[in-house]
């Protein structure tokens, strides 16, 4: 009998169509699911009629060093509400020049002045349109920011733990597909081998009664435990896998993957190497020149923050560090052993890597991580696969290159230029 | 096949007398026995299984929970401060004696090393090993840790109260230092002498370290009392009495450089100059000397009489063997041959031995050749007779107010004792010493002076030559510097010594010169090259203000007096000398008699005055002849020993001026017979624990002994048995070609001269040792990082040794460990001794060993292409770098020690003990061990543990940091960019570092290296191949051809006589060539 036939079985086919639908429905709440994060707030119909893509630019050309789209004081008020505070007709001579306005004698403004410190606010040479689409940008966008971005910097956490949380929910989806797809499988075997059986047992008498043995064989599922040589494969595969986890459980000892320690001020990477693309060397000024990174002084915060965000608790602990003359106590997150030797400016400056390579994505973490395992294997490895591609244009290399080139045909990696001696990290 | 060369070198006095212990050990694989298990420790094999699983146990639990490490950076960061990037200074260093213009590397704000200074015309770039060692005493722990009153710690504000209170009611104030060449110092005391009209300045050099018979002479024969500078580079004859200027003579590194400079050979200079030593120890120069008499003290005062006399025209040094007396005559005659560029010293205090030199030198012509009398050296300035006046002028009570600046005499004065016992008489003794000494401790008040490293200072060594010192770090303790205490309790204008050197320079120094129009410029560039040269000199003049002013005001101006020196004129020669030579002579005569028994003393090396006895590092350095370290000996002659039935190590009753005291003895080929010889600077009874052993001083205190006659000497055998801390005597040289010397001559001839060429017999007949090989080689094809060491120019001063020590955070270990044979410097510098004469067994060479020649070899790992230690290695431990090296790596070390012991060279020392942890070791490695001295480890290189192997890496650390540099800006390393810590000490540059495959590398050039290129057959790539053509250049024991990447140049003697055997070696190597 051609088994193949019995594919064609309506039954059979029904079971299918339900199992292609359940695949193809599931994909697609996969894909809907991101899409709702992604989708826009609805816009505030109160600022309808200007160009919101005009504020936008002037916003963030000139409002931003100074104002925030929250509550929050930067340097000067948070713009949250700005709309609900002033009227539009205030703002603009107020923008334009605003010591104009105090002088006016306009009570608000004078309180607002002596509130800031006598701060003067730049006055904007703008056109009372673009005024008008700044503060319809500034009040759309903070709402929506409102929605978005948790207002208090403690919160930011959980933006992150959304984030991951998408990330690992289509993971599982897939995972849970995977499994669906194997127990079916599973099902669809056992059917064909019950309707085998069943088919096999109806021709029974036309068998050989050697295969007839075998039709009217009894599965006894345990029985296979009892053959010696798969009892020793069973005892082998279980000593093998318990010294595999024994040993890479002692490998992994001092092994600081994924730790994250609370520091003692909650900097943000994400905010300030992310948000507003400050460069890495700007606070980790030795990045490109020495050995160490180093974790930037007090006084490289002080650049920007003895104007930006003075009152914020975390600010404060900068302050009082530096009136009491007593440098932050930073927890250290990578930490290589004293027996290596591992110098930031070979790897940033000379070989041009970027820092993401080993710190992950730095841009993304609210608290940092170790990401790298930071493993001499982890070293290694990296040095085996990477191609020296700096060495183009850099005169050290050349009788390395010249020399490579003459003997080999591949790129020259790290490897073959003594990246993996003794001594080039152990002294 | 080996042609061994007919001379025979040995290591130390036993080899030489096949003493029974020495033979006994000398096959041995182990100097020492190997330790079975720890003393006092019953742990067997199953404890040790216990531990280790709970061990292993621990260490998983212990994991689980990584500690937290803080990561600290600074409140406001310093500019130009980055962390691993270290800040050099230009500074000057003036202690014990010793100049030198340096540069103080500083890590993250602590000085960690010194460096020489480059454009000092002094030192050039160069140090001793005393400076290389001096950062370690910034971080000893027990200075004075604030103000003391009577030995109680004080409030610096109410001690000054009370010094100025005293101050002002004293009649009579002394300030005893040691000499002053700064001069703003200088003005400060002068200003303090202007509030304190009866104090009275009083400089003093320790005995060893004075050189009052030189100024003396010269203050008779000239007119000026000073040093005159002199030029051994320009000396075709040298003639030495007992001046160690190589060692411990005055300006010794300056003279160490000049003289390198003599010693150096090559393809365009073929002349050397030729050194005449007479001497009663072996010193250092004079294992250095090409001829050397051995004389005892009281003759090498009467040889400079009987030399004066040969000049002119005949006369005989009496009681000398025939031997000493035909060198001097032969010096004599090459003297007159080389008027004018020859030189005459004497390391004589006395002024009218002096005085005979200078005649000396004036008969000859050396003045404006040579001697440059009319450019001072200031660096001593002590009046031995002012300082016994002042001792009698304490004694009889007259004195009620002494500072002591710089000065330890109560422990270093012949006449301490007294002192000691007179001082009590004295009202108010004020100390600015920087650590407990033993005149501190009798003082009513200690001020301790700043650390150099810490404070403000200019220097005026030499006329024309004007230095700064400037702090590199803070200082660490509540002290204060003794220029601005003085200026303080002279209620100055200005208590900023800093202020005060800018004002002096301002109104002094500025004048000198016209390249910067404002002082502020001028400051800045004066302080990053750290002196400033002129051929003027300033002669400062406080002017005195009349009384009105001083009632009003006590303002001081100070002017300068310019003297332009015209270039063109001579100085003051021949013609000028006037001193009385035949008085000179007489008082010779009559003062100096041959005694049968005779004593003298010296300074080492290493301890000097004994000022730095606390440095641990300069305790362990090995004294470059007896290689000795931790005390002091009595040395005696070989056949004085005999005589007296007196065996190495036995301990010894020194009788002499009425004090006796014992020690044991070494027996010190080489050394005048009759006489025993003992160094100063030991048995300090105040000093900090690494000055100490077990609590009591290290050796005896011989400074009351250190005068020109020591009458009534005499040494007796007792049964005590002591041995000395040697760190030679242990492997034997087994009659190797290790060193390959010849003479002057033969090497014109014959560059090649000297050089002994390898066969080893194979099927295909003799061939060369690298013929053979089973290895294929390594291929350098970046750079092949080597060591070129040139046996002539080594002085053996050991000032690498210390360099290295600095440099690698090399533990040390002490005197038991010492005795143990378990020091750990990476670079050694061994020392032989051979026979002048040809001796054919070892009996033949007891004869010649009364006067041996002596070369120096320094040693460190060789870095073998073909490396014994690699192959063995169970681990891959050690391994081989692609750019010529032998790589050490600790952490994979598990200290099976195969390497040591396959090692041909035993250049790699293993760590027995955790040094920088380990109890037994906190008070002699406190650079490791203690919190404060720990600050002067080098953060690049790794704290050794426990189990591990460790050698030279040819400072590894340094290469990587010049390839860096050279990285960031995208070049090719420069030549001179990097080197190792011993080359960058080395006053003679005999080591030379650098890269092979540089063909206009310094290295390159001295090896003459040829770049071949070896055509590939079938298809194969040429083969790029470096070869060293330079003649004198070997590596050590080719025959075993492990390819070392060191090479040496055989050691050229300028001696007259060819030996016969040495011509056959020499045309055997021709042969070859």
């Amino acid at each position: 009998m051609n088994i193949w036939s019995m594919f064609s079985q309506k039954k059979f086919r029904n079971s299918l169509h339900l199992w292609l639908w359940l695949l193809i429905f599931s994909w697609g709440t996969v894909v809907y699911a991101q899409d709702t994060l992604k989708k826009d707030a609805p816009a505030n119909p109160a600022t309808a009629g200007v160009d919101l893509e005009k504020g936008k630019s002037l916003w963030e050309g000139n409002c931003t060093s100074c104002h925030g789209l929250t509550d929050e004081v930067v340097v000067g008020p948070g713009m949250k509400g700005i709309l609900e505070r002033r009227s539009i007709e205030w703002l603009i001579p107020w923008v334009k020049n605003s010591q104009a306005v105090i002088k006016s004698g306009d009570k608000y403004a004078v309180e607002l002045f002596n509130k800031y410190n006598k701060a003067v606010m730049t006055s904007f040479a703008f056109k009372d349109d673009e005024i008008k689409a700044i503060f319809a940008y500034v009040d759309k966008a903070s709402k929506e920011v409102n929605v978005v971005v948790p207002p208090k910097e403690t919160g930011t956490g959980t933006n992150q733990a959304l984030s991951q949380q998408a990330n690992g929910g289509s993971f599982n989806i897939l995972l849970g597909i995977l499994v669906i797809t194997l127990v079916l499988v599973f099902a669809v075997l056992a059917l064909m081998l019950s309707m085998v059986g069943k088919l096999l047992h109806q021709k029974e008498n036309e068998l050989a009664p050697e295969d007839r043995e075998i039709v009217n064989q009894k599965f006894q599922p345990f029985s296979i435990f009892q053959n010696p040589a798969v009892l020793g494969g069973i005892a082998l595969l279980f000593v093998l896998v318990s010294l595999k986890a024994g040993l890479d459980g002692l490998t992994n000892i001092g092994v600081q993957q994924g730790y994250a320690p609370k520091q003692p001020i909650a900097f943000s990477h994400k905010l300030h190497a992310g948000q507003y693309e400050i460069d890495c060397g700007y606070c980790h000024t030795g990045v490109y020149k020495n050995k160490n990174a180093t974790i930037p002084s007090a006084n490289i915060c002080m650049n920007c923050h003895n104007a930006i965000k003075q009152a914020s608790p975390e600010i404060k602990k900068i302050y009082r560090a530096i009136e009491k003359d007593q440098p932050i106590e930073w927890v250290r997150v990578h930490n290589l052993p004293d027996l290596a030797y591992f110098n930031h400016a070979q790897h940033t400056n000379v070989a041009g890597l970027a820092c993401e390579k080993c710190h992950g994505e730095i841009k993304e973490m609210e608290v940092v991580q170790q990401r790298a395992p930071l493993t001499m294997g982890w070293c290694i490895n990296c040095h085996r696969e990477t191609v020296v591609d700096h060495a183009k244009d850099n005169k050290y290399y050349d009788r390395l290159m010249e020399s490579h080139t003459k003997n080999s045909g591949k790129p020259m990696t790290v490897e073959n230029i003594g990246g993996l001696e003794c001594s080039k990290c152990h002294y | 096949m080996m042609e061994n060369s007919p001379k025979k070198y040995w290591k130390g006095i036993e080899e030489l007398t096949n003493d029974i212990d020495f033979v006994k050990n000398a096959q041995n694989e182990f100097a020492e026995p190997l330790p079975k298990h720890e003393p006092n420790s019953e742990n067997n094999r199953r404890d040790f299984l216990k531990l280790m699983g709970f061990s292993v146990a621990a260490v998983s639990l212990a994991a689980c929970e990584a500690p937290v490490k803080y990561s600290i950076p600074f409140l406001n960061k310093p500019e130009n401060l980055d962390p691993s990037i270290p800040n050099f200074y230009a500074s000057t260093f003036f202690e014990g004696g010793d100049f030198s213009s340096i540069l103080v590397k500083t890590r993250e704000g602590r000085p960690i090393k010194i460096e020489g200074n480059n454009l000092s015309p002094i030192n050039k770039g160069k140090t001793s090993a005393k400076v290389q060692a001096s950062v370690l005493g910034l971080y000893d722990d027990t200075r004075f840790k604030g103000f003391m009153a009577n030995n109680k710690a004080g409030k610096m504000e109410t001690i000054d109260e009370e010094i100025k209170k005293a101050l002002s009611s004293a009649s009579n104030i002394r300030i005893l230092s040691s000499t002053i060449i700064s001069p703003s110092t200088e003005a400060v005391i002068k200003e303090f002498a202007k509030k304190y009209t009866s104090a009275k300045l009083v400089q003093y050099d320790a005995p060893a370290v004075s050189a009052h018979g030189i100024l003396q002479a010269n203050k008779d024969s000239f007119g000026i009392e000073a040093i005159p500078s002199y030029d051994f580079s320009k000396a075709k004859v040298i003639v030495s009495f007992g001046a160690d200027f190589l060692g411990t003579w005055l300006s010794s590194t300056e003279y160490a450089t000049q003289y390198g400079q003599t010693r150096k050979i090559g393809k365009d200079k073929k002349e050397m100059s030729r050194h005449y030593q007479f001497e009663t120890r072996l010193s250092l120069t004079g294992a250095n000397a090409d001829y050397r008499g051995a004389v005892k003290p009281s003759q090498e005062a009467l040889a400079v009489v009987a030399l004066y006399n040969k000049l002119n025209g005949g006369g005989k040094l009496e009681g000398v063997s025939a031997k000493v007396e035909e060198i001097l005559e032969k010096a004599s005659k090459e003297l007159q041959e080389a008027q004018g560029a020859s030189l005459v010293v004497s390391g004589s205090n006395d002024p009218n031995v002096q005085i005979v030199v200078n005649a000396i030198n004036n008969k000859l012509g050396n003045y404006g050749t040579t001697i440059d009398i009319n450019t001072p050296c200031y660096i001593r300035k002590g009046n031995d007779d002012a300082v016994n006046s002042l001792i009698d002028e304490i004694s009889n009570g007259s004195v009620d107010t002494v500072i002591f600046y710089g000065v330890n005499p109560v422990y270093d004065h012949p006449r301490g004792k007294d002192l000691k016992g007179a001082l009590a008489k004295v009202n108010t003794k004020i100390s600015f010493a920087l650590s407990p000494d033993e005149t501190s401790t009798l003082c009513t008040y200690v001020c301790p002076d700043t650390h150099f490293l810490e404070s403000w200072n200019d220097a005026m060594p030499k006329k024309g030559i004007y230095t700064l010192a400037q702090p590199t770090i803070t200082p660490i303790f509540k002290t204060r510097s003794a220029q601005e205490s003085l200026l303080m309790w002279a209620d100055a204008k200005t208590t900023n010594f800093h202020d005060f050197i800018k004002g002096y320079w301002n109104a002094n120094v500025f004048k000198m010169q016209t390249k910067f129009k404002g002082f502020a410029n001028f400051w800045t560039s004066v302080l990053h090259d750290g002196q400033f040269l002129t051929n003027a000199v300033a002669t400062a003049v406080v002017v005195e203000n009349n009384e009105e002013d001083k009632k009003e005001d006590k303002k001081v101006e100070v002017k300068a007096e310019i003297k332009e020196e015209k270039k063109d004129t001579k100085p003051r020669v021949a013609g000028k000398f006037g001193s009385d030579t035949n008085k000179a002579v007489g008082e010779i005569g009559s003062k100096f008699k041959t005694a049968g028994f005779e004593l003298s003393t010296y300074q080492t090396q290493a301890i000097g005055n004994g000022s730095q006895a606390n440095n641990p590092w300069l305790q362990e350095m090995p004294d470059p002849i007896t290689k000795a370290c931790w005390g002091n000996y009595a040395s005696i002659s070989q056949k004085t020993a005999k005589a007296k039935e007196i065996k190495e190590g036995s301990v010894v009753k020194v009788s002499a001026k009425g004090m006796s005291f014992e020690l044991p003895v070494l027996i010190q080929p080489g050394q005048a017979d009759d006489t025993v010889v003992i160094a100063v600077g030991y048995g300090r009874e105040v000093v900090g624990q690494a000055g100490k052993i077990d609590g009591k001083a290290i050796g005896v205190n011989v400074f009351p002994l250190a005068i020109d006659v020591v009458e009534g000497v005499s040494i007796a055998k007792t049964d005590k048995y002591e041995e000395v801390a040697q760190t030679q005597t242990h492997h034997t040289i087994m009659g190797r070609d290790i060193i390959q010397e010849a003479t002057l001559s033969e090497y014109v001839k014959k560059p090649n001269a000297g050089r002994s060429y390898v066969h080893i017999s194979s099927p295909d007949g003799d061939k060369k040792p690298s013929e053979v090989t089973l290895w294929k080689g390594h291929k350098y094809p970046n750079h092949s990082w080597s060591m070129v060491i040139d046996l002539n120019s080594c002085i053996g001063c050991g000032a690498c040794t210390v360099a290295c020590q600095a440099e690698n955070n090399v533990s040390v270990v002490g005197k038991n460990e010492v005795l143990m044979r378990r020091e750990m410097h990476w670079i050694r510098i061994d020392r032989y001794y051979s026979s002048a004469e040809d001796a054919k067994t070892w009996g033949e060479m007891e004869e010649a060993s009364a006067n041996p020649e002596v070369t120096f070899m320094p040693l460190m790992c060789q870095h073998c292409n073909s490396a014994p230690c690699e192959t063995v290695c169970p681990v891959l431990a050690t391994t081989h770098s692609t750019e010529g090296l032998n790589q050490m790596t600790y952490n994979r070390c598990i200290g099976t020690r195969y390497c040591a012991n396959n090692c041909p060279y035993k250049v790699r020392r293993f760590n027995w003990f955790h040094y920088a942890e380990d109890d037994r070791f906190t008070t002699v490695n406190y650079s490791q061990t203690n919190d404060l001295g720990k600050m002067v480890l080098n953060p690049d290189v790794t704290v050794r543990s426990r189990g591990v192997m460790e050698k030279c890496s040819m400072c590894i650390q340094r290469i990587q940091a010049g390839k860096l540099t050279a990285k960031k800006e995208k070049r090719h390393v420069k030549d001179g960019e990097v080197i190792t810590a011993c080359a960058q000490a080395c006053p003679t540059d005999a080591i030379t570092f650098g890269d092979m495959n540089d063909l206009n590398s310094q290295i390159a050039k001295t090896l003459d290296i040829k770049k071949n290129i070896k055509k590939g057959h079938h298809g194969q790539e040429d083969e790029i191949e470096y070869a060293i053509s330079e003649p004198r250049a070997y590596q050590l024991l080719e025959e075993i051809n492990v390819k070392p990447q060191v090479s040496y140049l055989t050691k050229i003697r300028n001696k007259d006589k060819e030996k016969g055997k040495d011509d056959k070696k020499a045309n055997h190597g021709g042969e070859h060539h």
